[in-house]
């Protein structure tokens, strides 16, 4: 029993570790980069918190990221590298796009269609490399990628030859109907209606991942997937379902960014979204309880490197450095499990001491 | 109109010339495949490489330097990725997805700290590699304007992929690396060291991979321009799984890719609507993993199947 809360106390700390030595490089390329590093890495650090706006764009970023998260924690329970996410994402975007702009609707029904075509989308993105794994065997990690791309250039065909707006000078499409936006929820931000969603979908998430049949059958199977057949369950039919669950929830992601934040589509890219739904969904260990304070966390960063980036001369590009190292050493097993094998044996030898008395 | 452009000696020779990156990355991804490593690192290695090629040239005004200068910054990326997965014990593919995203991130860093730009490093004035003429396969008919003149790396790609014929079959080293994929346990206990092995296997596919990367900014293209890798990388594993885990059919694979690609571009000169060319190859990818299937697990599957 002890060792076991070692073990979580270890895993917190080597998380923390991680996060303050990413953000000791980050400093020394600040000082490298910057004339004024500590006012520049000052700016980094508390400038999110400066204005009411400010946190308004840390809650407006982190939105999206709280619907990538839940979905990658998903599809990555039960061992699936489904990196397909940013796809679903994206696609799912454009799918919410085009029923905005060309369905009539009255207010309220709109976007729940608008959304629901964004969840079927990104179901549909992500259930592709599930199906080609469970059917053919091949890895998702590259099917994952490769679809990334095709949902990327469908969606911008969609968009250049179906709702272009031409009179607009740049790609995007029409201007979506004034019925499927989603409301600001706060005045002075532009916080919106998608934050209430987004909460939704972190409790579906926890109760589908850590409270249901399903979800145990999901975990069971990224564990150890030949016990939880032999056990009776049915593997290749719960990796593809989950997978549809996941694609579900990053379409969905994906369809209210664009109601709550644009009034227009108009990437010409890939958003990274699905990416960084990756990030969080590690730092909060898979279970949906910890996608909020990570993707809390991602949305800080953000925020401050682009304060930084407008007020000194470092490039906002040192957030995607951040990121790797923290990735790198969380995924690090052996990092700084000297230290914890130190703590469980000394634990175990009070015990054994305890016990002798 | 479309048939005139690809049954063409131009189109075959730019086949070769999309190929080559994903030549070199796919026989990187052979060789940490056979190491037994899921290594999806390329990307950041290749991107890495591409803009090591360019500031090594701008920089020592000597087109060796820089691709000495590339190789290095590919391989350092290969290192820290062989040290975290080796040593570190972390997940492959979430190191090599880190990797990917410090790629993407930490190229653009670089360039707008030394050129001041986001997007090229046209400013740094780097230098090419020179294309070459071969003597006598140029003058025959068809044959010459395929083969000759290309870009010297294209030719460096096509005697890697004998090299690693050679190297993965016919040397010591090649055997232990293949010994360590299929079984370490085993090769551990007749005295290879399985971590060393690896270690090596990883090193080599970086130094071959940032040379698909260096082709990119150095002869593909005169200049670096952020994320100009777009996909290859994946690619390059996409036809190593293709080809599976073979040298020749994972080179026949890149060379799928590659035709492609340069069908892509075909297609967007007469006026087709360019989404849909840049999705081809990916879309063959993923036709391709279908027919295929991917792994050899799923043969294994099968068999056990079978047994019962």
């Amino acid at each position: 029993m002890q060792s076991k809360k070692i073990e979580q106390r270890f895993q917190v700390i080597r998380m923390l570790v991680a996060v303050a030595i990413a953000l000791v490089i980050a400093f020394l390329l600040v000082c490298f980069v910057s004339e004024t590093p500590a006012a520049t890495m000052g700016n980094f650090l508390f400038g999110p918190f400066q204005s009411i706006r400010r946190i308004g764009n840390m809650v407006e970023m982190m939105t999206p990221l709280l619907f990538t998260g839940v979905s990658v924690s998903i599809m990555y329970s039960c061992n699936q590298i489904n990196m397909a996410s940013e796809g679903a994402f994206f696609l799912g975007g454009v799918a919410s796009s085009y029923i905005a702009v060309t369905w009539l609707l009255p207010v309220g029904i709109h976007p729940f269609f608008c959304i629901l075509a964004g969840g079927l989308v990104g179901s549909a993105v992500c259930g592709i490399p599930a199906f080609l794994y469970v059917k053919r065997g091949a890895l998702p990690v590259v099917s994952s990628l490769m679809i990334n791309y095709v949902s990327l250039y469908l969606g911008l065909l969609i968009i250049n030859y179906i709702i272009r707006d031409p009179q607009a000078g740049y790609l995007c499409s029409y201007e979506f109907a004034e019925t499927a936006v989603l409301p600001d929820l706060f005045s002075k931000t532009n916080v919106h209606f998608g934050l209430i969603i987004a909460i939704a979908v972190l409790i579906f998430g926890y109760l589908y991942l850590n409270k249901s049949r399903w979800g145990y059958s999901i975990r069971m199977i990224g564990k150890n997937p030949a016990f939880a057949k032999y056990s009776g369950m049915n593997v290749f039919g719960t990796i593809l379902a989950c997978q549809l669950v996941g694609g579900f929830l990053a379409g969905m992601g994906g369809a209210v960014e664009q109601l709550g934040m644009y009034n227009r589509f108009q990437y010409q890219a890939l958003s990274n979204h699905g990416f960084d739904g990756i990030l969080i969904a590690i730092l909060a260990h898979y279970n949906p309880k910890f996608v909020a304070p990570a993707a809390l966390f991602l949305a800080y960063i953000r925020v401050g490197a682009d304060i930084m980036a407008r007020t000194s001369d470092v490039p906002v590009e040192i957030v995607s450095i951040i990121q790797a190292i923290i990735i790198i050493f969380v995924a690090a097993e052996r990092f700084l499990s000297g230290w914890k094998h130190r703590e469980i044996v000394k634990a175990s030898r009070n015990e054994l001491a305890a016990k002798g008395e | 109109m479309i048939l005139e452009n690809i049954f063409s000696a131009q189109f075959v020779y730019s086949i070769l010339r999309m190929a080559t990156p994903l030549v070199l990355s796919a026989m990187a991804a052979l060789i940490t495949k056979k190491a037994g490593v899921m290594c999806i690192a390329f990307e950041g290695m290749m991107l890495f490489g591409a803009l090591g090629g360019v500031i090594g040239s701008a920089f020592t005004r000597n087109v060796i330097g820089g691709v000495l200068t590339g190789i290095l910054f590919g391989v350092a990326v290969a290192f820290i990725f062989a040290y975290f997965v080796l040593v570190l014990n972390a997940n492959t593919v979430l190191t090599g997805l880190a990797l990917n995203t410090l790629g993407s991130g930490g190229t653009v860093f670089i360039l707008y700290v030394i050129c001041g730009d986001k997007g090229t490093s046209t400013s740094l004035n780097s230098l090419v590699l020179p294309s070459v003429n071969i003597p006598l396969v140029q003058k025959i008919p068809v044959l010459g304007p395929i083969l000759s003149g290309h870009n010297v790396m294209t030719y460096l790609a096509f005697l890697a992929v004998i090299l690693t014929y050679l190297f993965i079959n016919k040397t010591a080293m090649g055997l232990r690396i293949r010994s360590v994929g299929e079984n370490p346990q085993a090769a551990e206990s007749v005295g290879i060291k399985v971590i060393r092995t690896r270690f090596t296997a990883i090193l080599t596919a970086g130094v071959l991979s940032s040379m698909g990367g260096i082709y990119m900014s150095m002869g593909y293209l005169p200049f670096f321009t952020r994320d100009m890798v777009a996909g290859r990388g994946f690619m390059a594993i996409a036809a190593q799984n293709l080809g599976g885990g073979m040298v020749f059919p994972t080179v026949l694979s890149a060379l799928l890719f590659g035709g492609a690609e340069a069908l892509s571009n075909v297609m967007q000169s007469l006026r087709l609507p360019a989404e849909t060319m840049q999705m081809l190859p990916y879309v063959v990818t993923l036709v391709a993993l279908f027919f295929v299937g991917g792994s050899s697990d799923r043969g294994r599957r099968k068999k056990r199947r079978e047994k019962k």
